[in-house]
């Protein structure tokens, strides 16, 4: 993305300067006022489990509408077309609701206060360590790849030094995460989600103006270098890098759709902690819900943007992502990765312009307060508390969290100047991350279910699934099994499911399971039907908050979604 | 669970105000950029459409919506459970 940083300069003036000062100061409000609530480390890590469903649901979304997503998916959208929904579509709504539906009771009705937390409960010490340090790790390498980016854009944009950029950025959103804790990234969550609202649909409306419309889109789309395929969502070839329409539609449903999506979703904390900040096991189990009706709808002023600039901006139509797509350099020096950017250059005024910026710089910053909320938590429960300083008032526990909030901030620092030297960095991370989320899932579902299953297979699996994932990645990276597009890391998530599995199994045949007494609450069989059961009276109660007809009606419209595109 | 016998502030701040309090902001200042300070140049950029306007006036909308909302459904704070009663239960969502 430094190719073209001449031209990538944004005209901004000063309106547009001080809409983007005035969300700062909004940001650093809510964290100001956000202090207030705070008075126990439950309140810190977790809200003080209180907050409203339609916050956190938001916030689910928009901790996850972070820099990846944004830039990432409009770079998809213009260089693979509307198969790109499959991220969403397939990719994210079914594992939401399966986590609301299936995954939210134990999670909630157990008040473990982190995932790894689960982990130990369930297979205690050593898949606990193995979940919580891996979890550690990658968010802070996640956290610093995030930092990263929002630095170079800021540096790209408004021509910051990058030192500068990556410093600013990372004390801000330390400033509101350390004073708050939970409560400040999440409402700071929700007002970003309407941010990148504000700036991305009037983006993507007047771009579609500027082509003449869905019609015109299309026509140019087809007549492009993608051709028709790039107009809808199945079977996705150039996306996975198969001939075979059966292969690619398998890899899609099953490597993606199954294991890829359900890994991330259900068992990423960052994700999970939303749902169980939230003031109810009905209010929990609504929030991946609510959070889907967006969810579904983040494509379209996303990939379509990107697919626009993909036909309307000069730099990337034609020639150029013809050359790109073969994977060549454009003549123009432009990448996919540069589309929304060149899109916003292209087509908005000063004003608008100021609160697209505020949009990107919102969206950066929201994942990446995610990732430092999420580590503070696991840090400081899993890993300080139930390792190296026990027993200490509850006091104790939330200065170290503020403390671990700033050790974090400058680790990421840190691992924001190592993304530095890396060009295709986020690749990598999310795929790295799909080496640890698949398994954990795999781990995850058989012990919910399988009361058998034994501590010992717990860890082994988590570790051997891993390492099954490394294996494909290396296969495929050395071109001994050649796969283009993003097949890749769907096979390799396959692998470790089908591994950690197998592992698991085996080694709980011949390991001596825990005492049952000690799984209650933890494994669907031995867990009492009431415990899981939600409240419907005072505010859960109504048609409109069931989580099973709400649940119904996303699967119904996501369904739809799928027929016409 | 336990902490509900504890008075809870959570949420004494109301979110949805600070929402609107930006889309409000936002929404004013590019529509007086697309009434009276709009440029042919940015005309020609976007096609002939007047792009702050029309966002702005989006905003101020969608600003009324959410002030409507804070109104029709104010904000309760929750009391401890064993005082709760009826009245109670008007609580936001």
């Amino acid at each position: 993305m430094t190719v073209l940083a001449q031209d990538l300069r944004l005209d901004a003036n000063a309106v547009d300067y001080a809409l983007l000062a005035f969300y700062f100061a909004l940001v650093l409000g809510i964290g100001y006022l956000a202090r207030k609530q705070v008075s126990s480390s439950l309140d810190f890590f977790l809200s003080g489990r209180s907050l409203p469903a339609w916050v956190t649901g938001l916030a689910f979304v928009a901790a996850n509408l972070g820099a990846i997503e944004v830039m990432g998916m409009s770079a998809n959208g213009a260089q693979y077309g509307l198969p790109t929904v499959h991220y969403f579509w397939v990719g994210a709504i079914p594992a939401m609701l399966f986590l609301a539906i299936v995954m939210m009771p134990f999670y909630y009705g157990s008040k473990v206060r982190s995932v790894p937390e689960f982990m130990l409960r369930r297979f205690g010490k050593p898949a606990h360590l193995v979940n919580g340090v891996s979890f550690a790790m990658a968010q802070i390498l996640i956290a610093g790849a995030n930092l990263f980016l929002l630095a170079s854009v800021v540096n790209l944009l408004l021509g910051w030094p990058l030192w500068v950029s990556i410093i600013l950025a990372a004390v801000i959103v330390l400033a509101y995460t350390a004073l708050g804790g939970l409560s400040a990234a999440i409402y700071n969550e929700v007002l970003q989600f309407f941010v990148i609202v504000a700036a991305l649909l009037p983006l993507t409306l007047v771009g579609l103006h500027e082509v003449g419309g869905w019609e015109g889109l299309v026509d140019k789309v087809a007549n492009g270098p993608g051709g028709e395929e790039q107009l809808s969502s199945w079977p996705g070839n150039q996306l996975t890098g198969f001939g075979d329409n059966f292969l690619s539609v398998l890899g899609l449903v099953f490597g993606l759709g199954f294991v890829l999506s359900f890994g991330y979703w259900t068992t990423n904390f960052v994700e999970v902690q939303r749902a169980m900040a939230s003031k109810s096991m009905s209010a929990a189990q609504r929030t991946p819900i609510i959070g889907a009706f967006p969810k579904m709808l983040v494509p379209f002023i996303v990939i379509i943007p990107g697919m626009i600039a993909g036909v309307s901006v000069t730099e990337l139509s034609g020639e150029n992502k013809a050359a790109l797509m073969a994977g060549e350099a454009a003549p123009s020096g432009a990448t996919f990765n540069d589309a929304l950017l060149l899109l916003m250059r292209d087509l908005l005024p000063n004003g608008m312009l100021g609160i697209a910026i505020a949009g990107l710089l919102a969206s950066f910053m929201a994942g990446m307060a995610a990732n430092l909320s999420a580590f503070n938590t696991v840090f400081t429960y899993d890993i300080w508390q139930a390792y190296i300083k026990k027993d200490k008032p509850d006091q104790y526990y939330l200065r170290a969290g503020r403390v671990v909030t700033a050790c974090a901030t400058i680790l990421a620092i840190g691992t924001a100047f190592i993304a530095s030297t890396y060009s295709n960095l986020m690749d990598y991370l999310q795929q790295l991350f799909s080496f640890f989320n698949a398994p954990l899932f795999a781990t995850f579902i058989l012990g919910m279910f399988w009361k058998r299953m034994t501590p010992t297979a717990g860890w082994t699996g988590l570790v051997t699934g891993t390492a099954a994932a490394v294996g494909v990645f290396m296969l495929a990276e050395t071109g001994v099994w050649d796969l283009p597009g993003q097949g890749a890391s769907f096979i390799g998530a396959g692998a470790a499911f089908v591994v950690d599995i197998v592992v698991s199994v085996v080694v709980t045949m011949v390991t001596k399971p825990k005492p049952e007494a000690q799984l209650v609450g933890l494994v669907y069989s031995l867990t009492p039907k009431e415990k899981l059961k939600r409240s419907t009276v005072g505010e859960d109660a109504g048609w409109y908050r069931n989580p099973g007809l709400l649940a119904g009606i996303v699967l119904v419209l996501t369904i739809v979604l799928n027929i016409f595109f | 669970m336990g902490s509900d016998t504890r008075k809870r502030t959570a949420g004494a701040f109301d979110v949805r105000l600070v929402i609107a309090l930006l889309t409000g902001v936002y929404g004013l200042v590019i529509t007086i950029l697309g009434i009276g300070f709009v440029s042919d140049e940015d005309l020609a950029k976007a096609d002939g459409m007047n792009i702050n306007l029309l966002a702005g006036i989006g905003m101020l909308v969608f600003t009324g919506l959410f002030l409507l909302w804070v109104k029709l459904r104010p904000l309760t704070v929750p009391v401890p459970e064993d005082e709760e009663n009826d009245s109670s239960q008007a609580g936001q969502d």
